[in-house]
């Protein structure tokens, strides 16, 4: 696998490919399995996060702490917001729906993570179903992501325990940037531009879930992490280009994640989990969870 | 080196990828160890899995684990339930395996014990699901159960390693990485062998019955 995607980028614009073809390749070299093969997991995998999407959106679940739940059927069809009818509201509510699935106990994708989980669903399938795009372009955005994602785990971190929330939701907001924007017809160039956009705008990112549940506010970051991508998104496409690489902003987000205090690294010690609101809640909700 | 197939996935129960997938691998990896789901289990919990173990199903994910169910098994939820039927008595505690730069915020002590076995494993998640386990029976490893894994402690005598990889090689299994060590010179020597195929019965019965292999298990690849 690549080490650093400027490396991805050089050799699938010098050999006229997409990021997605050298991605599949290098996958198929390290482990000897067959791109078909390859295919066939993350065809899967896709399968997957469409039911979650489909479970999440129905609007009936609640987590085992009853914190979350309900609210992605909100957006389904509560009241109407400037955004009505938009792609953007369609990824946020699929954002919310794979999240609640998630917090629910039910069968989600980790990809990255599983508190990172609702945003590559989320952004690919809203933006794919919204253009008429096949399920074969999904899973070519997939290794995409895939391998952005694999450059991350090897310079960075996807662990919130290790980074923060800017390891999760954050690369996942860059992972999905970069896919789609291969997926909606960009260059591999605009693909890295993308994932530097994303990431930027998730830099210091804290994990601060209440009671240490990937509850609240996870479940909410993966529709604002979805919006971050969304954002990078339309400006990589117009051809809006960021300054410092992409490699770079991964490493950055490495190194402020290490030097990141323990207390906002999924420890429930920091951020929202320490407000008198999120220690109230979470003293309120565990002591219902030992009840059961 | 990541792989794309483990960063898209795994296919899971939520609702955490390094509390509830990978410590269920951890599990599922104890369990190997004593061949089956174990009698009596105790589970050590540092760092972050000490903290928030409980509110992610951490607990119910490792026991589920002994259970050998995997991480995308609806019976997770309900492993601790489940255990009882099984015969499995469990413990945990919390614990401080070391200083917080030193130790992954989410590692594991697990003691397993299954018809008068005893194995202690030492295991962290790395995040997105992955594992390492970097201590066995106070040998020092690396698995990450990308591959099948043959572990095995054998007498330090010369030849050793070249009689294991030939009748590997024998059973037309390839060998991706090997690691050899031991605590001193002529004392017990510890091979950690990840292979590409798993090897079959036949080749597991005759490792485990050279005369100086004391002890062998193969670990399953626990990848999708």
């Amino acid at each position: 696998m690549y080490s650093s995607l400027a490396a991805a980028i050089q050799d699938a614009e010098s050999r006229g490919l997409r990021l997605s073809a050298v991605a599949l390749e290098a996958e198929s070299r390290d482990n000897g399995r067959s791109v078909a093969d390859i295919r066939q997991v993350l065809g899967r995998a896709l399968a997957v996060m469409r039911q979650a999407v489909a479970r999440g959106s129905a609007g009936d679940l609640r987590s085992a702490s009853g914190l979350v739940g309900g609210d992605a059927a909100k957006l389904r069809e509560g009241p109407a917001g400037p955004l009505s009818g938009t792609p953007f509201r369609e990824v946020l509510m699929r954002a919310l729906a794979v999240q609640e699935v998630n917090a629910a106990m039910g069968v989600i994708v980790a990809a990255p993570t599983a508190g990172g989980a609702g945003v590559l669903p989320a952004v690919l399938t809203g933006l794919a179903d919204a253009q008429g795009l096949d399920d074969e372009r999904l899973i070519d955005a997939l290794a995409t992501a895939g391998l952005i994602g694999a450059i991350i785990a090897e310079r960075a971190s996807l662990s919130g325990a290790e980074g923060g929330c800017q390891a999760e939701t954050g690369a996942a907001a860059g992972m999905a940037a970069g896919a789609a924007v291969e997926m909606l017809g960009g260059t591999p160039s605009q693909c890295g531009h993308a994932v530097a956009l994303a990431q930027q705008g998730t830099l210091g990112l804290v994990c601060d879930p209440l009671g240490g549940l990937v509850e609240l506010p996870c479940v909410f970051r993966n529709a604002t992490g979805s919006a971050i991508a969304l954002a990078a998104i339309e400006m990589a496409l117009a051809g809006i280009e960021f300054a410092i690489p992409a490699d770079e902003v991964i490493d950055t987000m490495g190194q402020i994640g290490r030097e990141m205090d323990v207390r906002y690294r999924e420890t429930a010690g920091g951020g929202l989990a320490a407000t008198p609101t999120g220690r109230r809640l979470a003293r309120e909700r565990l002591y219902q969870l030992k009840k059961h | 080196m990541v792989s794309i197939l483990d960063i898209i996935g795994p296919v899971m129960v939520g609702p955490s990828s390094s509390h509830t997938a990978g410590a269920c691998r951890l599990g599922l990896l104890a369990r190997n160890l004593v061949g089956g789901t174990p009698q009596k289990a105790h589970v050590e919990l540092h760092g972050s899995f000490a903290r928030t173990g409980e509110g992610h199903g951490t607990d119910k994910a490792i026991v589920g684990g002994f259970l050998g169910f995997r991480p995308d098994d609806d019976r997770l939820r309900t492993a601790l339930e489940i255990a009882a039927g099984e015969g499995l008595a469990y413990t945990f505690s919390k614990t401080k395996l070391g200083e917080e730069n030193e130790v992954h915020p989410n590692t594991v002590r697990i003691t397993v014990e299954r018809d008068g076995n005893t194995s202690v494993m030492l295991g962290s998640s790395l995040g997105a699901g992955r594992i390492l386990v970097s201590e066995i029976d106070g040998y020092p490893v690396e698995v990450h159960a990308n591959h099948d894994t043959i572990v095995l402690v054998a007498e330090d005598i010369r030849g050793s390693i070249a009689r294991i990889t030939t009748l590997l090689a024998e059973d037309g299994v390839n060998i991706a990485t090997i690691r050899v060590s031991r605590r001193q010179r002529g004392g017990d020597a510890f091979m950690v062998i990840e292979v590409d195929e798993p090897p079959g019965d036949v080749v597991r019965d005759h490792i485990k019955e050279l005369p100086w292999v004391r002890w062998a298990v193969t670990l399953d690849r626990l990848t999708s």
